[in-house]
């Protein structure tokens, strides 16, 4: 399995991680490389095995529809790097300057 | 005992910091010490041994004071549970109200949680004296510590070498008396690789036996938090202390929680249980020490009355690969959190995308990039059948080897890792190197099954775990197996050679 520098900043852009040159370049060798040992896993016919996404035996867990006392709002913005009465602040995302021009 | 391993460390002595838990409550409770006195004795020996050792990201000095002294007004008045006054190390992806949480990461340094992890709630509701957080590779992905963004910790038996991770900190402080437990996390080994490799006990649980409502999450599907000790007698105490269903986490499972202590009250005779071997830990690159060690450990737990069974686990070979997929996965979407915008390090730029990559960029290091790239892929389009599903059908495939094993024994021993603890630095260029260190403990994570890692001698002067893997929830099995064996030895008695 070999990727490309087009295949590393695709997946890059997916994942919102702002990369450099270099780093795209070791990604791209890294990552090759492992996805190489990974393709061990082709020698398995796994048609017919259903798939384990976890290994609990629960299903629909439930509670009560009960109103439980919450975190403080002041608590949970204590972190918040930029805040705006009483919201978290970020950019505009639609419309206006600043504003995301490119929604995928 | 054996005689062999006197060349190894020291005899542990009766320094607070060298008595096991159990010993502590003894003392505590006889009033032989005060909590404050244990407490002073384990926070002088951090001082001394920690800036050479590097365990603590954040030592919680006054925290400790008060909870020692609020332990001795409590054990005063004869309200006393099993943890009082034990001081204790917080991995440092444990969220605490009262010390920050920074998962070893540029992201998140500085960052104060406002609710305390279900675990945390249950040590200081338990009277426990939290000594500080504990360091760990990035976001615990890692197996060496050296994924830390801060700084790498040292292994107390040799400070060339790593102390295993990714719960590298509370190993190597529990292993060097700069505590008496420790709590880590485990995804793919990193409660008992780390615990290998410092020559202690590590517990990783069933899957949904320890709430993990305030871990900040790696891999939901496969991390569970789990003891660091001295001893399984005291690995013990600290499961039954965190262990039981909690309602803020739904995956927590609602089995009752033994007395686990008791389960080690019997005598060390196992006639009658059945322990499997697997041909397939049997593995290239498995160095001889370690090998002889296991096999060793393996003769004992048979003189000790129990049957040694082969069993089959056929695809032990493909966890690795499987894992490789489905933990990066996982982790690529549980990092999504860390945007720039709720909390942690933030790069404000000209629009909110460029502020999330641009953050993230520069907050993440290189193994966290290099996960959330590898799992991001295999979830994307065209590729989510020929990698995410297909390591789901594996892990089925996985997991059916240790129900069908099951069926015969009521444990499989193996090694812990393929080797002992390498130098600082070996492993560093190749990621897929450092994975190899996981491919014994993997498999538990994909089963959900618990593992424990025992110590069982020493090879090259560095100490060798024996790992013994139990069926679901029935960590009660591979406690009192683990005991028996450690009884029957006198590898836990030993210390490193530390000043």
């Amino acid at each position: 399995m070999s990727l490309s520098i087009a295949d590393v900043e695709h997946v890059a852009a997916l994942a919102r991680l702002g990369l450099g040159r270099e780093e795209k370049e070791r990604l791209r060798e890294q990552l090759s490389s492992i996805l190489g040992h990974i393709e061990l896993l082709d020698e398995i016919d796994t048609a017919a095995i259903p798939p384990t996404a976890q290994v609990i035996e629960l299903a629909n867990v439930l509670r009560p529809d009960e109103v439980c006392p919450s975190l403080p709002r002041a608590a949970v913005l204590a972190n918040a790097p930029r805040q705006v009465d009483g919201f978290f602040a970020v950019r505009a995302v639609l419309g206006g300057p600043g504003a995301d021009t490119d929604p995928s | 005992m054996a005689t062999a391993l006197d060349a190894v460390g020291r005899p542990a002595t009766d320094a607070p910091t060298d008595l096991s838990a159990a010993e502590l409550r003894r003392r505590l409770d006889a009033r032989e010490l005060s909590a404050a006195e244990v407490t002073e004795a384990y926070l002088a020996r951090i001082a001394a041994l920690d800036p050479d050792l590097r365990c603590y990201i954040t030592v919680m000095a006054d925290v400790a004071r008060a909870q020692a002294a609020a332990a001795d007004d409590r054990i005063a008045r004869g309200e006393a549970g099993p943890l009082t006054g034990i001081p204790v190390a917080l991995k440092d992806n444990l969220c605490t109200t009262d010390a920050d949480t920074t998962a070893a990461s540029n992201i998140l340094r500085g960052f104060r949680s406002p609710y305390d992890a279900t675990v945390v709630t249950r040590l200081r509701g338990g009277g426990a004296v939290f000594l500080g957080k504990a360091n760990t590779d990035e976001f615990a992905m890692g197996s060496s510590t050296e994924n830390s963004a801060f700084f790498t910790t040292r292994n107390p038996w040799h400070t060339g070498r790593v102390p295993g991770g990714s719960s590298g900190g509370p190993a190597a402080a529990v292993a060097a008396g700069e505590a008496a437990l420790g709590l880590g996390s485990d995804t793919g080994g990193s409660i008992r690789q780390p615990a290998g490799f410092c020559g202690v006990v590590g517990l990783k649980p069933t899957y949904g036996r320890v709430s993990r409502y305030g871990l900040l999450a790696f891999a939901s599907s496969l991390d569970q938090i789990g003891p660091f000790a001295r001893t399984v007698a005291d690995a013990a105490l600290l499961l039954g202390a965190i262990a039981g269903q909690d309602p803020m986490d739904a995956t927590s499972a609602p089995e009752p929680v033994p007395d686990f202590a008791a389960a080690l009250a019997g005598d060390a005779d196992l006639r009658g249980v059945r322990i499997g071997v697997a041909a397939e830990y049997d593995v290239d690159g498995m160095e001889a020490g370690v090998k002889a060690a296991v096999d060793a450990a393996v003769g004992r737990l048979a003189d000790l009355g129990a049957e040694i069974v082969p069993v089959r686990l056929p695809h032990t070979k493909y966890a690795l690969a499987t894992y490789y997929i489905t933990a990066p996965a996982e982790a690529s979407a549980n990092l999504s959190r860390y945007d720039g915008v709720k909390y942690g390090l933030s790069v404000e730029s000209e629009t909110l995308r460029e502020t999330y990559e641009r953050t993230r960029g520069e907050g993440f290091g290189a193994e966290v990039k290099r996960r959330i790239m590898l799992g991001t892929y295999a979830l994307s389009s065209g590729y989510y059948d020929a990698y995410y599903v297909k390591a789901q059908k594996v892990r089925t495939l996985i997991k059916r080897d240790f129900d069908q094993a099951f069926a015969r024994v009521d444990a499989i021993v193996a090694p812990t890792s393929p080797t002992v603890a390498f130098p600082i630095g070996a492993r560093t260029d190749d990621p897929y190197q450092m994975y190899l260190s996981d491919v014994f403990t993997i498999p538990a994570n994909m089963a959900g099954i618990p593992g424990l890692a025992v110590p069982c001698g020493f090879a090259d002067g560095l100490p060798v775990s024996l790992q013994i893997l139990g069926k679901p929830f029935d960590e009660a099995t591979i406690l009192r197996l683990g005991h028996a064996y450690e009884q029957s030895e006198g590898w836990t008695d030993r210390r490193p050679d530390l000043p």
